[in-house]
């Protein structure tokens, strides 16, 4: 690979994009990052006099202007409560609210719009599946199957609930590079399964899962599958009918969205028999003091005023993507993460976490002799941007045998310039503890 | 990058690299665990008290270097002295990392390396750690302490 700077011109790679149900188209697309970072207004800005190097963004990404611009025009124009409205602007705010949520439904490639459960995020979502799905279909001495490299999001939802119901959490592991040991997985499918629930692509590790096979496996047993796909969205296509998933998690925040907005997506059928998540305004057709009828989908499961902002924002926010073309995005950052693996494996002391074969975001790192705190507070006076910790995954840390790792996550608007000045900054790093 | 010097002195790198009474305390009557959650820093401080006087101290566990620096400098200023002592200590420790300046800087000795976490705020519990950690082993307190 060339090493100089250079606007990545690349065709889609099937590599990085295993799970689109329909081959990538073979256009070559011009991604012009410099193009693609004017249009981040946060990413102008000089942090400790230097340039903001921004490599946090699988705990968060940064926002387009017209994300931005969604949610103040929203508020400067649109403002009103939505769905029983019969005024003008209550009318046009649902219209804009719905109008997201077809967005979004395109984007996942769901059969409908109704499939499209609007959450707090990624969270929420699991918390839903596992207080109305699981408490219905999960009793004592059932199973729950999770992997080695779930999210606490997507543990503890499912311990709470395997300790009211008496159930049992099983977890399919992992090898040294941090790949999903899939005979593994098969094997702890068993009759007592009653949902597995698996990440997408892992945010400490960035290993992308076999989602697909993992779930024709649990369907031959007829076992429902829950996607956390956090970390997923950003990087890879989508397409959930082609999965066959039943529920698939994201949060809008990581897809250039605002916080406080994510997506449940779940089949009809599904979430027509699940009971409601939580009581309230908007998702009661009828309410007397002796019977109260549910509304229908998706409503049943929007109690209350919605974050109807953060909709709007996560539409603008999938338009936005849309408008770059998911498969040219995932071109640019898996060349951007090849760069920087082959870059910073390269200084002496680097032991890199997670060196799946098929990766997606993320590179995570240790230093021989340094703690990863120190290691992110001497990048920070670079401003560099990274996260040092346990990334809301200890289970992880704990089969590698380390306390925290430093984690670069890159997004559409990283260069190779910025994968430099953190090899740089690393340099700097051995500098100041030789 | 002064700043950054500031807060990796030379006598902290030095104690990250061969902390002193890094060892478990056989003799030790009080100990207690402390746990920074925000970086996975754990500790347990062994203290081997005769009365109200610190005869023996220790430390053992793993952290960045601030936090293990910390620890390691805090028992070697406090081998010898009162619990009384101690809880002074601690005090101008705590005012001096975040940015409030005790008057009577100079009580504190060495320890005035940490003067620079001040100006890295999300670092004073790595440098409190230890010390915090300490004051649950005093108290007698059975149960891991956190920094969250």
């Amino acid at each position: 690979m060339t090493t100089a700077t250079r606007k990545s011109t690349s065709k889609a790679r099937p590599a990085t994009v295993r799970a689109a149900a329909t081959p990538a188209p073979e256009t070559i697309t011009t991604y012009d990052v410099d193009k693609v970072r004017a249009d981040f207004p946060i990413l102008r800005q000089k942090i400790r006099g230097r340039t903001l190097v921004y490599l946090d963004n699988a705990a968060t990404s940064q926002k387009p202007q017209s994300v931005i611009n969604s949610v103040t025009r929203y508020y400067e124009r649109d403002n009103a409560n939505i769905h029983r409205g019969v005024h003008f602007l209550s009318e046009h705010a649902t219209e804009e609210h719905e109008s997201a949520r077809t967005a979004i439904q395109g984007f996942l490639n769901a059969a409908h719009s109704k499939e499209i459960i609007f959450v707090r995020g990624t969270t929420e979502a699991i918390n839903l599946v596992a207080q109305t799905y699981g408490r219905v279909h999960i009793g004592a001495g059932d199973e729950i199957l999770i992997t080695a490299m779930e999210h606490h999001s997507n543990i503890v939802p499912w311990q709470l609930l395997c300790e009211e119901k008496g159930a049992k959490l099983r977890v399919a592991p992992i090898n040294d590079r941090g790949e999903l040991l899939i005979d593994e997985f098969a094997s702890l499918l068993g009759p007592k399964t009653k949902i597995a629930a698996v990440t997408h692509v892992s945010n400490a590790l960035g290993s992308i899962t076999p989602i697909r096979r993992m779930i024709e496996l649990a369907h031959a047993r007829n076992i429902p599958v829950l996607i956390d796909g956090a970390q997923a969205v950003p990087h890879l296509k989508v397409d959930v009918q082609a999965l066959d998933c039943d529920f698939y998690a994201f949060s809008g925040h990581k897809l250039y969205g605002p916080t406080g907005i994510g997506v449940l997506y779940g089949k009809t059928a599904l979430l027509e028999a699940m009971p409601p998540y939580q009581g309230g305004g908007d998702m009661i057709s009828s309410v007397t003091f002796e019977k109260t009828l549910f509304n229908k989908l998706p409503f049943k499961f929007e109690a209350g005023t919605p974050d109807i902002s953060g909709a709007i924002g996560l539409g603008a926010a999938i338009r936005y993507l849309d408008g770059m073309g998911i498969e040219s995005v995932a071109a640019h950052e898996h060349d951007l993460l090849e760069y920087a693996t082959e870059k910073v494996s390269a200084i002496p002391g680097i032991r890199l976490v997670g060196t799946a074969k098929e990766k997606a975001g993320v590179l995570s790192f240790v230093m021989e002799g340094i703690h990863p705190h120190d290691i992110g507070t001497i990048l920070d006076q670079q401003g560099i941007a990274i996260r040092t910790g346990h990334h809301c995954s200890q289970p992880v840390m704990q089969r590698f045998d380390i306390p925290a790792t430093a984690r670069a996550s890159f997004a559409l608007y990283n260069t190779r310039d910025e994968v430099d000045a953190l090899a740089a900054g690393i340099e700097k790093v051995r500098e100041v503890f030789a | 990058m002064a700043d950054l010097r500031d807060l990796y002195q030379d006598v902290i790198l030095e104690h990250s690299k061969a902390p002193r009474n890094f060892r478990e305390l056989a003799k030790a009557n009080h100990k207690a665990e402390g746990f920074n959650p925000l970086c996975g820093d754990r500790f347990t401080v062994y203290l081997d008290l005769d009365g109200e006087s610190i005869r023996d101290i220790s430390f053992q566990g793993s952290g960045c270097a601030i936090s293990k620096a910390s620890a390691s400098m805090m028992t070697q200023s406090l081998k010898g002295k009162t619990r009384a002592d101690a809880e002074k200590l601690f005090g101008r420790f705590h005012d001096m990392v975040t940015g409030h300046a005790p008057s009577n800087l100079e009580q504190l000795g060495k320890l005035t390396v940490f003067s620079g976490v001040s100006e890295f705020p999300v670092r004073v519990k790595c440098a409190t750690l230890a010390w915090h950690t300490l004051q649950a082993a005093l108290e007698g307190k059975q149960d891991a302490i956190s920094t969250e």
